[in-house]
C-alpha cells in the first residue's frame, strides 16, 4: 500500500472507532461531569482530535476504543481538577482527587465502565427529553449517539448545516438552562420518557423510508441508523415491549425498501409488490423481536401493535396468503389504544378483506363525514373499490372521480381517473 | 435443515460482470420460487475481494489485515445464501437447480450446527 | 453497508474438533457486544464440509464432489453478516474477535454484499461516490 493509501485507511478507521465508541465516551463523560452534556462531547472530541493527530505517525493502537475513552476520562479528570467547573460538588470530586494516587483514580476509572450501559440509556433519555423541540431531539440524538457530523445529519434532513449546528449548540444550552438531570426516570415517568425516545427513532427511520432512490445517499441511509439505534435500546431495555415493538415494525418495514418502488421511482401498493424482493432476512429478525415482545406480555402499546399488523402481511409469502381476520382484529385493538380516523379506515380495509365489501363498506360509510379525513383521497378510493365490488358502477364512478381531484400525485390521479372510466356508462364498461 | 452456501463462479468460463437485464429477470423468477418454498431466507453477492472487502489474518494474539495479493480465485465475485432444505440431496438438487441459473463454478454448501451442537442437524 | 464475514475453517474445525469451554464463553461475549452494538445481523457456526455438500459445475460435467476435502483453505467453519457503516468498521470488529480456534493461526475473511441498488446501472460509479463523501467527511474532522 502507498503512504497515501496508508493514510486514507487510517483516517476511515478513526471513522470507524468513532462511530463504534463515541456515543459511550460522551455517556460516561456526561456521568462523571454532572450531566453537562455540551462539556462532555467537547471532551471526547478533544480525545477524537488527539487521535487524528497521532495515530497517523504513530500507528493505530492495540485496542483504539480503550485508548479513547482513557484518553476522554483523563481530559475530563483534569477538568474538574482545575476546578473549571463551578459547582459544589465539582469542586468536591477535585479534591478528592487531588488526595488521590493515580492508581486509585484509574481504579475508579475501571469502576466508571460497569455502568456503560446505564449511561448510554441515560444519555438517549437525556436527549430525547421532551424540554428540547422535536427536530432538536432528532439532531442531538444523531449526533451524540448516532456519531453522525453535523454535516450528515444537514443532509439526511435537507436542511443547511448551520441550522443543524445551531439546532445542536441551542439543544444543549436548552438541557442546561432546564437543569436537566442525568438520570434514568423512573416509573410513570420513565413509560413516557421512553415513549419520547422511540418516537424520536421512529422519526428518523421514516425520513430514511420516504426517501427516493437519486437523492443523498444519507437519506435512506437513516433507515440504517434508526435500525441500529432501535437494536442498541433493545438491548438497553430488554424488558420493555414497547421498544420490541419498535425494532420488530422497523426491521419488518425495512424489509420492504427495495420492493416497494417500480424502475420509475414510482410506489407499488404492499399487495403488489414483488415479494422476491423482500428481504426475508429483517422479516425473520422483525418476527422475532416481535416475539420477544409478546413474550413480556402485558397491554399492547402502539408499536407493538403496528409491527404485529405487519407481521401479518410479512408472514405471508404471497399476498393471497395474508390473515385479514388476525389483522382486522388488530386494527380494532390499535383504534382502543390509539384512535384515530386513519386507523378506523386502515381498519375498515382489512375487514372488507376478510369479511366481504359491504362489511367494510357498512364502516367506510361512517366516516365519510370525519372532517379529518375530508382531504384524504384514500377515503374515496376505497369506498370506490368496495362500491364498485358490489356492483354499484355509477357511485363507484363518482368517488374515484372524487379521488382523483382530492390527489396531487400525477400517477395517483391517472390511476383514479382509469379505475373510474372501467366504471362507466354499460357501452364503455370493462369487467 | 438450516444451510448456508458460497458460490464460486468459474473464473474461466464465467467470468464476473454485472448481470444483463435478462439474467437478473431469471435470477430473480428463481429465487422467488424458492423463497416460496420456503427454501431461501437470504442470500447476496459479493463484491470483489481486492476494493470491497479484506482478510485478517490472527497470530499469536495479534490481529492484522493481509494486504495481498490474494489467490486468483478469492478475486471473484459469487456470493453466498441461508437455506433450508429437508436434506442433504435437497441441498446438492437446489445447487443444481442454482447454477442452472447463475453459470458454471462451485456451490460449497454447509450444514449449520444448530445450538452449536455439531452432531444435531446433519 | 453488509458485509458476510467468514471464519476460515482449519484441520481442527473440519476435524469436527469441539472449541474449549473458554474459547465457546469468549466468542459468547463477542457476539453479545455485536448485538449490543446494533450490527449482527446473523451468525452461524458451521458443521465440518463433509457434513454438508460440494457440488461444481463446469462446461457440461456436474459432478457432487464428496468431502473430505484435501484444500482446507478454500473451507469456512462459520459465517456472521453485519451491518456496519465502513469496511473498516467491519475490520475493527473482526480485530476484536477472539481467536476462533485455539492455540493456532486464523483468518477471517470479509466480504461485501451486493446492496439491491447496486443492481442499477452499474455500481461501480455509486460506490466510488460513496468512498468521496466519506472521505470528504473525514476531512471535516480536522481541527479548526
Amino acid at each position: 500500500m502507498t503512504a497515501t493509501d496508508n493514510l486514507t485507511r487510517t483516517r476511515r478507521t478513526i471513522d470507524a472507532v468513532w462511530r463504534m465508541e463515541s456515543a459511550k465516551v460522551v455517556a460516561v463523560l456526561a456521568r462523571m461531569l454532572s450531566g453537562d452534556i455540551g462539556l462532555a462531547e467537547e471532551l471526547a472530541q478533544d480525545a477524537l482530535v488527539t487521535a487524528l493527530e497521532q495515530w497517523p505517525d504513530k500507528g493505530i493502537p492495540d485496542n483504539p476504543g480503550a485508548w479513547l475513552m482513557a484518553t476522554a476520562k483523563h481530559r475530563a479528570i483534569d477538568r474538574l481538577r482545575h476546578g473549571k467547573l463551578a459547582e459544589e460538588k465539582h469542586a468536591e470530586i477535585a479534591r478528592e482527587l487531588d488526595e488521590q494516587q493515580e492508581a486509585r483514580v484509574d481504579d475508579m476509572l475501571a469502576a466508571l465502565d460497569d455502568d456503560i450501559g446505564d449511561d448510554l440509556l441515560r444519555l438517549m433519555f437525556t436527549a430525547c427529553h421532551p424540554v428540547l423541540s422535536p427536530e432538536a431531539r432528532v439532531a442531538l440524538t444523531l449526533r451524540l449517539l448516532g456519531g453522525l457530523t453535523t454535516d450528515e445529519i444537514a443532509r439526511a434532513f435537507l436542511v443547511p448545516e448551520p441550522t443543524i449546528a445551531q439546532r445542536i449548540v441551542r439543544a444543549k444550552r436548552t438541557l442546561a438552562e432546564a437543569n436537566v438531570v442525568f438520570e434514568l426516570p423512573r416509573g410513570e415517568d420513565r413509560a413516557a420518557r421512553l415513549v419520547s425516545v422511540l418516537d424520536v427513532i421512529y422519526l428518523v427511520f421514516n425520513e430514511g423510508y420516504s426517501a427516493t432512490s437519486g437523492e443523498d445517499w444519507m437519506r435512506p441511509a437513516l433507515c440504517d441508523e434508526a435500525l441500529r439505534l432501535g437494536r442498541i435500546l433493545a438491548e438497553l431495555a430488554p424488558f420493555d415491549a414497547e421498544v420490541h415493538g419498535l425494532v420488530a415494525l422497523m426491521e419488518i418495514q425495512a424489509s420492504r425498501l427495495h420492493a416497494r418502488t417500480d424502475k420509475g421511482g414510482a410506489p407499488i401498493l404492499l399487495l403488489e409488490q414483488n415479494r422476491a424482493h423482500w428481504d426475508w432476512l429483517l422479516v425473520e429478525r422483525g418476527l422475532k423481536a416481535l416475539a420477544r415482545a409478546e413474550k413480556l406480555g402485558g397491554d399492547r402499546g402502539t408499536y407493538q401493535l403496528q409491527a404485529a399488523i405487519a407481521a401479518c402481511h410479512a408472514r405471508a409469502r404471497r399476498a393471497e396468503d395474508t390473515d385479514w381476520v388476525r389483522i382486522a382484529a388488530l386494527y380494532a385493538e390499535l383504534a382502543q389504544t390509539a384512535p384515530s380516523p386513519i386507523v378506523d379506515l386502515n381498519g375498515a380495509v382489512a375487514i372488507a378483506m376478510a369479511f366481504g365489501a359491504q362489511a367494510g363498506l357498512d364502516l367506510i360509510d361512517r366516516l365519510v363525514e370525519e372532517p379529518a379525513l375530508r382531504n384524504y383521497h384514500f377515503l374515496p378510493a376505497v369506498r370506490g373499490d368496495l362500491l364498485e365490488k358490489l356492483g354499484r358502477f355509477d357511485e363507484a364512478r363518482a368517488e374515484f372521480e372524487r379521488a382523483s381531484a382530492l390527489t396531487r400525485n400525477a400517477r395517483e390521479q391517472r390511476l383514479m381517473r382509469e379505475r373510474a372510466e372501467k366504471c362507466g356508462p354499460l357501452a364503455t364498461r370493462v369487467h | 435443515m438450516k444451510y448456508f452456501s458460497i458460490y464460486i463462479p468459474d473464473p474461466k468460463t464465467n467470468p464476473a460482470r454485472p448481470p444483463t437485464g435478462a439474467q437478473k429477470e431469471e435470477m430473480d423468477r428463481f429465487v422467488g420460487a424458492a423463497i416460496a418454498r420456503g427454501e431461501f431466507l437470504s442470500g447476496g453477492g459479493f463484491l470483489p475481494l481486492r476494493q470491497h472487502g479484506a482478510i485478517v489474518r490472527r497470530t499469536d494474539g495479534v490481529a492484522q489485515v493481509i494486504d495481498g495479493p490474494y489467490a486468483e480465485s478469492k478475486e471473484l465475485v459469487g456470493g453466498f445464501a441461508m437455506l433450508q432444505y429437508d436434506s442433504r440431496e435437497a441441498a446438492i438438487e437446489g445447487a443444481r437447480r442454482f447454477m442452472d441459473v447463475a453459470g458454471d463454478g462451485e456451490c460449497i454448501t454447509y450444514c449449520i450446527a444448530e445450538g452449536g451442537d455439531p452432531e444435531h442437524g446433519c | 453497508m453488509r458485509f458476510a464475514v467468514l471464519v476460515r475453517a482449519t484441520q481442527q474445525s473440519e476435524a469436527g474438533v469441539m472449541p474449549s469451554e473458554k474459547l465457546l464463553a469468549d466468542m459468547g461475549r463477542f457476539n453479545e457486544e455485536l448485538v449490543k452494538a446494533g450490527i449482527m445481523l446473523a451468525g452461524e457456526g458451521l458443521q465440518p464440509s463433509s457434513k454438508g455438500a460440494r457440488v461444481r459445475f463446469k462446461n457440461a460435467s456436474r459432478s457432487v464432489i464428496d468431502g473430505p476435502f484435501a484444500e482446507t483453505k478454500e473451507l469456512i467453519a462459520g459465517f456472521w453478516i453485519w451491518q456496519v457503516k465502513s469496511l473498516e468498521e467491519a475490520i475493527e470488529w473482526v480485530k476484536r474477535c477472539p481467536n476462533p480456534f485455539d492455540g493456532i493461526e486464523s483468518e477471517i475473511e470479509i466480504r461485501q454484499i451486493f446492496e439491491a441498488e447496486d443492481f442499477g446501472a452499474e455500481f461501480t460509479p455509486e460506490l466510488r461516490e460513496q468512498e468521496e463523501r466519506l472521505r470528504a467527511q473525514i476531512d471535516q474532522r480536522k481541527p479548526n
